[in-house]
């Protein structure tokens, strides 16, 4: 089970990485919660500069930009 | 073959690229010519500008894209804020305005590369500088002006742009509007600007080329090709000088008009450019009309809405004046000049 937020304050990209992480996990059958921050304050505590950021169990694993599908399915492996 | 020599690899990439795109015009005068009409119709020649233009601009853009993706490959934000930090104004308005342009930026980006520099210590006005050159300087803009209009026009925008954010992140920074952050912003633990480690290889530049273009051309084209198609379509059913009378030279007040309307509307580079090809083939004038590009990719409602969550509304209002200025300023001096 991975514990997956993906930040962003609501641009298409940020929509466009949701829908590529659930597709990704469905597909390679892995268990996540997801769950959306859209609040800046909360997102810059993560440190990063870019969104959309990705975190999964607590680590920043992404930031920036839609993120391609392969790097998706490594995070599942 | 990127990934084993990457070096061959390009050399031939850019051999095959300007091989096909001066071949363009006899190509297109071919197809053209293997159609059912006479080239001298109205129809004929709107294919022709058509099959012409559609190829020209869209491997100009392509070239574009991929060359900046590349670039941008050297200039990650931490590696940005990490050359800013602690820097006087001034020079570093510059240097910021020029990463503004290297740098990869997504809109939707604005307020957490906003607060990462100030935070690092950043001075205010160098961070405006970042902010108003990355968005109104990009890639797409300069290919379709390259394309359109010639290396001329798209140098003076480039030197403009760019003129227009050192000059406003310097404004602002002689403002002393620190106190016009968000309390939250300014209480933020400050941190230490690190470059990270890079270690990319060439043929991993060489893919995030790839991927700027699957990612930028891959989104853009359809806007392209209608802008182009309403170009050719109005070629000779229009009268030419049909916009002229409102949006011409003569026309003073046209300019700020341009700008006025640009700024609660909300569109990339990309959006923006068939209604700009509109308005040139009918005769509105080339600086007006980049004035309104430049008001409606610069200044957006949408985002002033979330950096009104970081910045008070003075600080906000302030942006909003300076940077307008600048726009009127190109608009009036592109007018002028040709």
């Amino acid at each position: 089970m991975k514990d997956i937020k993906v930040l962003g304050t609501g641009c298409a990209n940020c929509k466009n990485t949701v829908k590529l992480i659930e597709e990704v996990a469905r597909d390679s059958n892995t268990e996540i919660v997801l769950e959306k921050i859209e609040d800046i304050q909360k997102i810059m505590t993560y440190n990063i500069m870019a969104t959309p950021g990705v975190v999964i169990d607590g680590v920043v694993v992404h930031a920036g930009g839609v993120p391609p599908r392969s790097k998706v399915a490594g995070w599942f492996e | 073959m990127p990934a084993t020599n990457p070096k061959l690899f390009l050399l031939l990439a850019s051999l095959l690229w300007a091989g096909v795109y001066l071949m363009l015009p006899a190509l297109s005068e071919a197809i053209v010519s293997a159609l059912p009409m006479t080239r001298g119709s109205h129809l004929g020649g709107a294919l022709q500008f058509f099959f012409y233009d559609t190829p020209k601009v869209l491997m100009l853009l392509t070239g574009i894209v991929f060359i900046m993706g590349m670039v941008n490959s050297y200039f990650t934000p931490e590696r940005t804020r990490a050359l800013l930090a602690g820097r006087m104004q001034g020079t570093a308005n510059v240097m910021a305005a020029g990463l503004g342009v290297l740098t990869p930026f997504c809109s939707c980006s604005a307020v957490p590369l906003f607060i990462g520099f100030v935070q690092a210590g950043v001075p205010l006005g160098v961070t405006f500088s970042f902010l108003i050159s990355a968005p109104m300087v990009n890639e797409v803009a300069l290919a379709l002006l390259l394309g359109m209009f010639g290396w001329k026009i798209a140098l003076l925008y480039l030197c403009l742009g760019l003129a227009i954010a050192i000059v406003a992140g310097w404004v602002i920074g002689r403002l002393k509007m620190e106190a016009y952050l968000e309390d939250w912003v300014r209480n933020m633990p400050k941190v230490q600007a690190l470059a990270g480690a890079d270690g990319m290889s060439l043929a991993q530049r060489i893919q995030s080329g790839f991927d700027a273009v699957r990612e930028i051309v891959g989104k853009v084209w359809p806007y392209i090709l209608a802008g182009i198609a309403v170009g050719a379509g109005i070629h000779g059913y229009v009268p030419q000088d049909f916009m002229a009378s409102f949006m011409g030279k003569e026309a003073w007040w046209s300019v700020p008009l341009a700008v006025l309307i640009g700024i609660p509307m909300y569109s990339n580079a990309a959006g923006v450019i068939p209604v700009v090809q509109a308005l040139l083939a009918k005769g509105a004038a080339l600086g007006t009309v980049l004035a309104f590009m430049m008001s409606v990719i610069a200044l957006s409602l949408p985002e002033m809405i979330i950096l009104r969550k970081v910045l008070k509304v003075r600080l906000i209002v302030t942006f909003i004046s300076v940077v307008a200025t600048g726009i009127l300023v190109v608009g009036y001096i592109f007018n002028a000049a040709l």
